[in-house]
């Protein structure tokens, strides 16, 4: 049985003058005009503030929706490292072609061309714009921007700001959305969750949102609505995502016909710290740039009980370097996590609970002196030292991976747009540019090419032929039936009073999915998952236990709807790892694997993105492929000794 | 390194009010089988845990990245803002700072300026409204010059950094008895101020945030609590800055005003 096939819309020509034309080509909505349409942004952060404002720059209204109090605290906030642009600043022959090549290399050759190169070719301009925003990155003596490199280059083309560049990336983008909301361009619903999506006749219509202070249920109805709502990491309980982080927005489009994309590629990172106790609530990251100057090692025995200054050099395993001696301890992310969990499964872990391995930076600070050190990563040490109670100045860290992001997500064409016309999906919410495997510091780039470049220039297009149409009226049956779908649930949570917190439930979720569809995957246990989650699904609608009532805060109210999602989520993500067959970036497969146990992929059969559409809750879902072709970067097994 | 296995119990007199009018009072909890390595964000979803296993609602509290980024987690912790380590938010400490069989008082931040929206819960949009006044710098997308065309001394832009490291919490204005956001918006002035993409707009952007700020929030008198209570350690230098730029800006102002006839 042949699959449907998708078109992304890309258009003709070289790559390297898509972008250019398909500018040139697309509709204009000319500048008076613009105010006449309205389109609603959900998620503030980088990808969705960044949008928001730049469109409402450009005249359109805008209505911005953010489940937090403030539109500040969307995740993106926590992104440590930096972020990646083709400057060639540093003379070291960078080029976009060169960050085209390796973010393409980088995802395991499972991303779109044609997408890969416009954001490199926009990464300049996001820096340069941030800039002038006041964004503080870092500066040499003579006033000039600093780099540094990361995982999976060989260049430096890493821009940041000490530690916290997604926080002021984030802070530069929520200013200027602030700048819009006082000009009255933006109308902004704090604490306000979508939890439906509006489609009428095939198209985009606008959201239903709960009021998260007074549980007031209301609709929105706009010319287009532009999802910017972050991963789904949080399916396994225990990831570097923050709490509220979740799959709501993006599975409720799901179940209006919007189609969910490569859902397995979930990216493990290699630099977090170890779980310490049942109670972990949360992993804690440490920035990969760490990599550039700690060196990761285990002893050489097993089970070592001695101390790391007691381990002597020469029984120390820097097993990184060893095997992949051309980038060491650069390696990508997902090569440095599976050589991590190879190290602790063979018994050579370190910690009081052996799940750990050390990342030293004894002969950084002995070459470079603490000082060096101190300003480079100072603010990471400090929230080392308060996680874990050690110094990391005088024993080395210990690491381990933790599920950090997601590429899958929500299927879109070159302009941003899903398969449901005016539904534009953003960041890390869409499945676009990272393939099966992101390069660190490309998050950013890739949230903010989204929000600041992309989509103001693709959403005319879709508008330009709306001249004079008024967005569908929020009394229409439309929104009525989404209203009521929203109420009924809400109804429903409040009135199952089980036996079982929602957490708990959340909790069991990520067991089965860590240790069934974590870093390691099989037929196996991914059919193991797919028994169990249905059970465990069931189970919460028959013994969830949520207190309180409909119309005050309610939190335990507000994780019932992202669980209930999770749930439901978790089993597709399983069911597209089942179904792909082969190893590639993230997504890593036992029984497809090299003699050496580096992933193997099988281009002659998953070259594709894998886009799942809905067809009921009780039905399988319905696999579309987009082929992938590839002509300016030749498929290749990845290497990096 | 922490031993393993070891667990401590606490007393927790926790702040619970059920809406914005209702009233208010202090619960008190017993926590037992406490981690040393537990956050203390994690002690709270432990107890909650237990309240909703005894049928009693669980206590709200703000929390999201908890890596002490995000500015979300606000509690009172024995009457310091985000508790005794200094330099630190709440979801960062942990309870290896506490005694075993420690008596811990924890409150929402008080406030005018931030209404309790539920137990531990505030409403700080307030901050929200100055950054809104002015709290950027005009620069439409797609209208930059090169990154690189814009020099920036580093000792300038490190001090820009020092301030831009504000992550919103509040501590400062509920550690200050006049409630007031000296320190919040001083922060945010002066990343901008010292800058020089900053300049154009630098007398206006000073002017209308600290109006906007004396809208909400009370006057500062130079405590200095805002500083010892700021989980980012933010100088009150700022405030002095802060306080050098309006003055000028008035004067500044005026002069325009005069030029324009």
């Amino acid at each position: 049985m042949a699959e449907p096939i998708l078109d992304a819309r890309i258009p003709a020509g070289p790559i390297e003058q898509k972008w250019d034309n398909h500018k040139f080509d697309v509709k204009l909505v000319n500048p008076a005009n613009k105010r006449r349409f309205k389109i609603i942004v959900v998620g503030t952060g980088l990808a969705g503030a960044s949008a928001a404002a730049s469109l409402a720059e450009l005249g359109y209204q805008v209505e911005v929706h953010t489940f937090h109090d403030s539109p500040r605290r969307a995740h993106s906030i926590a992104a440590q490292g930096g972020i990646n642009a083709a400057k060639n600043y540093r003379n070291d022959d960078d080029s976009v072609f060169r960050l085209f090549y390796d973010t393409v290399k980088g995802g395991d050759y499972r991303a779109r061309e044609a997408n890969v190169y416009r954001l490199a070719q926009v990464s300049v301009d996001i820096i340069d714009q941030c800039v002038a925003q006041g964004v503080p990155f870092a500066r040499e003596y003579g006033g000039l921007l600093d780099n540094r490199s990361f995982g999976g280059a060989q260049v430096s083309r890493t821009f940041y700001a000490r530690g916290q560049t997604g926080q002021q990336l984030l802070l530069g983008a929520y200013q200027a959305l602030a700048r819009q909301i006082h000009l009255g361009n933006v109308t902004l619903h704090n604490r306000s969750e979508m939890l439906e999506l509006v489609v009428k006749d095939g198209r985009a219509a606008g959201i239903v949102v709960r009021n998260l202070m007074t549980g007031a249920i209301t609709s929105h109805s706009a010319h287009a609505v532009v999802l910017a709502t972050g991963g789904y990491g949080n399916v396994f309980f225990l990831s570097t995502n923050a709490k509220a982080s979740n799959v709501t927005a993006i599975w409720r489009a799901y179940k209006q016909g919007a189609f969910m994309a490569n859902p397995c590629y979930t990216q493990i990172h290699p630099t977090c710290i170890p779980a310490s106790d049942e109670f972990q609530s949360k992993l804690t990251l440490m920035s990969e740039s760490l990599r550039n100057d700690g060196r990761i090692w285990v002893p050489r025995a097993s089970d070592d009980p001695r101390s790391p200054d007691q381990i002597p050099e020469d029984e120390r395993d820097y097993y990184l370097e060893r095997r992949y001696p051309a980038f060491g301890n650069l390696v990508p992310r997902d090569v440095a996590s599976r050589a991590a969990k190879r190290e602790v499964d063979a018994g050579r872990g370190v910690g009081p609970l052996k799940n750990g391995v050390y990342l030293d930076f004894g002969d950084a600070i002995s070459r470079l002196g603490r000082a060096v050190i101190e300003e480079r990563y100072g603010n990471l040490f400090q929230m080392y030292e308060r996680i874990t109670g050690e110094d990391p100045y005088v024993v080395p860290m210990r690491i381990y991976p933790a599920v950090h992001y997601t590429m899958g997500g929500l299927w879109v064409d070159y302009n941003l747009m899903s398969n449901i016309p005016g539904l534009y999906v953003l960041g890390e919410a869409n499945f676009s540019d990272h393939g099966a495997n992101r390069l660190g510091a490309s998050a950013l780039m890739q949230g903010l090419a989204d929000g600041y470049f992309v989509l103001p220039a693709t959403i005319g297009d879709y508008l330009a032929p709306q001249l004079g149409q008024q967005p569908v009226p929020t009394d229409d049956p439309v929104f009525t039936e989404a209203r009521q779908r929203v109420e009924d649930v809400t109804k429903r949570f409040l009135s199952i009073r089980g036996s079982r917190s929602v957490d708990w439930f959340h909790r069991e979720l990520g067991k089965i999915m860590w240790d069934n569809c974590g870093m390691a995957r099989s037929r196996e246990s991914l059919e193991k998952a797919i028994a169990e989650i249905p059970s465990l699904r069931e189970e919460f609608w028959n013994d969830v236990r949520v207190l309180g009532d409909d119309a005050t805060f309610n939190q335990s109210l507000e994780k019932a709807g992202r669980v209930a999602d999770f749930l439901e989520f978790g089993e597709l993500l399983c069911r597209d790892a089942l179904h792909r067959e082969e190893s590639c970036g993230g997504h890593f497969r036992l029984e497809h694997q090299t003699e050496d146990g580096e992933a193997q992929r099988d281009d002659e059969n998953f070259a594709y993105v894998a886009a799942w559409g809905y067809s009921g809750d009780h039905a399988n879902p319905i696999l579309h492929k987009e082929q992938l072709e590839f002509e300016y970067v030749h498929l290749a097994q990845r290497s990096y000794k | 390194m922490q031993e393993h296995g070891r667990t401590m119990k606490v007393t927790l007199s926790v702040w619970r009010q059920a809406g914005p009018q209702a009233q208010g009072r202090f619960e008190t909890y017993e926590v037992d089988d406490v981690s040393p390595d537990m956050s203390f964000l994690e002690l709270f979803d432990v107890l909650n845990e237990r309240l909703v296993a005894k049928g009693e609602e669980p206590v709200a509290f703000d929390h999201d990245c908890r890596e002490g980024i995000c500015g979300s987690c606000s509690m009172m912790i024995n009457g310091r803002p985000h508790g005794p380590e200094l330099g630190t938010a709440t979801c960062q400490l942990h309870m290896r700072k506490f005694e075993d069989g420690a008596r811990i008082t924890v409150e929402p931040w008080r406030a005018a300026a931030f209404p309790i929206v539920r137990d531990l819960v505030t409403d700080r949009s307030a901050f929200d409204r100055i950054v809104e006044a002015g709290g950027y710098i005009t620069a439409p997308t797609g209208s930059a010059p090169d990154g690189n065309l814009i020099l920036v001394p580093k000792a300038v832009a490190d001090t820009a950094m020092d301030a831009a490291a504000c992550i919103g919490c509040g501590a400062c204005v509920a550690a200050c008895p006049n409630g007031a956001a000296n320190l919040f918006t001083a922060a945010k002035v002066m990343h901008l101020n010292l800058l020089p993409q900053g300049q154009p707009e630098r007398w206006e952007r000073v002017t209308n945030m600290v109006r906007t700020m004396e809208e909400y929030f009370g006057s500062c008198t130079n405590h200095g609590e805002c500083e010892a209570a700021c989980p980012k350690e933010i100088s009150i230098d700022f405030i002095a800055l802060m306080n050098r730029d309006y003055i000028k800006a008035q004067f500044k102002q005026r002069r325009l005003a005069s030029q324009r006839g």
